[in-house]
């Protein structure tokens, strides 16, 4: 099939394909499935990070 | 073969703009918001796009494009497998399984740096130590090898000595990361990973659309498998659209062993061990923001890795029947019925005579297999008369056997001259945004993870600038003293696979048992990164052939051999990650389970959910 007659080859040449449409189904399920809720700690967190980087 | 050096009209304007626009959106993101965290400051999200893209240019470099898509003209499209795991292991299981655990866990404890986060999780400022150390030193490695694949298609491309163009891009490299260019400017990132996707796209569709479609192209180059290098067949090379062949115990499996073990899984598996993507997770504003990204990363990688690696295959082909001619005298029939032969190359003197060329690797004549199209009568050397062959053969042969120098080589040839600019800009694009990446987690191992931890009397230092910016120095310095000084077979490949199966072995098990299990001790992390650092080096050291080789210990303790299992075949073609990284796993459950659980409140503090 497709010129390629190793089987693994091809498994791995579909696998790919298949993982990225499964890639794209499980974005659009989960598109709004989880929380987005940014915390004070997340914050905190943010401003030291940006300090860090700043500093460099 | 080497590019060509001219430059023209279209060059500078493809040039111009591509750099007005990574200017203007530079200056765009410096004036506002310009990266992760500053996105989380502000409580915005970035879009996913942005994210997601901003990671994969993280992920991917020139080590990827060059490196490894000269690996696949090499091996052949075995290596989409690689493109499998990147897509399975580094997209899908990284940002589903461990991008919210290692966010939560990096916000809970205030870690800002891999080794950070695995020092506040098991409580050991020596743990935070020990694994700054091993970024600090071995992150050049990997660097050098983003480097490598840079400079060689520079020197292809342009024309240049590779030693010539290792130094511009070592200068551009200084110039972008000493004076602050680390920060990653979220908005230029996506723009040159766009200009990536784009390049990408052209160059598969330009591949196949040469070879006349794309089952016709993949039928071509499965029908040249009679073409392979006959000491690739010997290691078990079936063909480029073929695995190699599989078995324990005969050297012609020993390809198998490098493709598998080195190649796709220690790069496959290490990619989730890699502290400058690990970081990324924590700078991430919630599980939506991931959960939205896996769609894009994976689009993003599959273009990425799933091209070169198909394009360098392909390359094979193109050669075979788009290539310069070559000539030569038959030495050996392949198949008659299609004119293949193995062909003792030569080249016509100043004096009108025909000469062998001689490889310098083994100072003998140089052979490959032809595909002959011409006959015609010459005179050699030794004013004999005989059948002079002309004819095209596979990319390996045009590269010299360089799988470094198979994309260079087949850009500049089979593509327009402004296409192979467009494609070192992006390739630029995808090096610095690695390098810069690289260095910023060399600069924070030294400073923040072994200048600060190691401070006086047990009290941390005060943060020193100096200090991360003299070790981002010595980290560039260093790589491109390893870039200068080591250009063997596939080099740029094997330093990101050694790299990578180093963090995979060393780190993996300490930071997933982190991650998921409250039972794992400080002890038991400690001594899982002490096996499997270890036995990675040892393996290294005295196993794994090219590499011991190369090192040289190895030949000193035997008297010459390659490895300590020299005799027994395939064991010196198997990657440490096979070794090192169970026994790793091993030790960490082993010491966890005979040692003092961890602080009940300390692990509240690590979960509190």
């Amino acid at each position: 099939m497709l010129g390629i007659d190793d089987p693994f080859v091809l498994a791995a040449y579909f696998g790919i394909i298949a993982l990225a449409v499964l890639s794209l189904i499980y974005g659009l399920i989960r598109r709004n499935a989880a929380r987005d809720e940014v915390t004070p700690e997340d914050r905190q967190w943010a401003l030291e990070e940006k300090k860090v980087d700043d500093e460099i | 073969m080497s590019g060509t050096s001219s430059v023209g009209w279209i060059d500078i304007v493809v040039i111009l703009a591509y750099l007005l626009a990574t200017g203007y959106l530079g200056w765009l993101g410096y004036r506002g918001t310009r990266s992760a965290a500053d996105f989380l400051v502000g409580g915005r999200s970035a879009h996913p796009i942005i994210m997601a893209v901003s990671y994969g240019a993280t992920f991917i470099s020139t080590a990827a494009i060059v490196g490894f898509g000269g690996v696949a003209g090499l091996f052949g499209m075995s290596l989409l497998w690689l493109t499998f795991l990147n897509i399975g292991v580094g997209i899908l299981i990284a940002f589903i399984v461990l991008g919210e655990p290692t966010r939560r866990l990096g916000h809970h404890l205030g870690a800002h740096t891999f080794p950070e986060l695995l020092g506040l999780r098991y409580q050991s400022r020596g743990l935070q130590v020990f694994a700054g150390a091993i970024i600090f030193l071995c992150m050049p490695l990997y660097a050098a090898a983003v480097m490598t694949g840079g400079a060689v298609f520079a020197a292809t491309q342009f024309g240049i000595d590779f030693e010539v163009a290792l130094l511009i891009f070592a200068l551009v490299t200084a110039a972008y990361v000493i004076p602050g260019g680390l920060k990653a400017v979220m908005y230029t990132d996506t723009f040159q990973g766009f200009v990536m996707v784009i390049a990408m796209v052209f160059l598969l569709w330009f591949t196949y659309s040469s070879l006349g479609g794309v089952t016709e192209a993949h039928q071509y180059l499965t029908d040249l498998a009679n073409m392979v290098p006959p000491p690739l067949q010997q290691m078990g090379h079936q063909g480029w659209t073929a695995m190699p062949a599989f078995g324990w115990g005969a050297p012609s499996y020993d390809l198998w062993w490098t493709v598998i073990t080195a190649i796709i899984l220690g790069v496959g598996i290490g990619v989730l061990a890699q502290p400058q993507l690990i970081v990324r997770f924590m700078t991430v504003r919630s599980r939506r923001e991931l959960d939205r990204a896996v769609p894009i990363g994976a689009i993003f990688i599959m273009l990425m890795t799933g091209t070169p690696f198909l394009v360098g295959s392909l390359s094979n082909a193109w050669f075979a029947q788009h290539g310069p001619i070559l000539h030569g005298k038959v030495i050996a029939e392949i198949e008659p019925a299609k004119d293949r032969a193995l062909v003792e190359l030569m080249k016509k003197s100043d004096s009108g005579e025909w000469a062998t060329i001689v490889s310098p690797k083994t100072n003998k004549p140089a052979t490959a297999s032809m595909i002959v199209s011409e006959h015609a009568p010459a005179v050699d050397a030794t004013g004999q008369t005989f059948d002079l062959v002309g004819g095209r053969s596979t990319a390996i042969t045009y590269v010299k056997g360089d799988a470094d120098q198979i994309i260079p080589v087949f850009i500049a040839s089979a593509l327009p001259h402004w296409f192979g600019i467009v494609f070192f800009l992006a390739l630029l694009a995808a090096a610095m945004s690695t390098l810069s990446s690289q260095f910023h987690t060399i600069g924070t191992a030294a400073g923040r993870d072994l200048y600060e931890r190691l401070g006086d009397k047990g009290h941390a230092r005060e943060p020193s600038l100096l200090v991360m910016r003299l070790a981002i120095v010595a980290g560039l310095l260093i790589a491109v003293t390893i870039s200068y000084m080591v250009r063997q077979e596939y080099v740029i490949a094997r330093f990101t696979a050694i790299f990578f199966g180093l963090c995979a072995a060393s780190f993996l098990p300490a930071y997933i048992g982190g991650l998921f299990f409250r039972r794992v001790t400080k002890a038991g992390a400690l001594a899982s990164m002490t096996v499997g650092m270890s036995v990675s080096l040892f393996w290294l050291l005295l196993i794994k052939a090219k590499e011991a080789s190369a090192i040289g210990l190895v030949q000193w303790v035997t008297g010459g051999k390659t490895s300590l299992l020299a005799d027994s075949p395939n064991w010196p073609s198997v990657d440490p990650i096979i070794v090192a990284f169970p026994a790793a796993l091993l030790t960490l459950i082993l010491v966890s389970a005979i040692t003092r659980p961890p602080d009940a409140e300390h692990l509240n503090r690590c979960f509190p959910d």
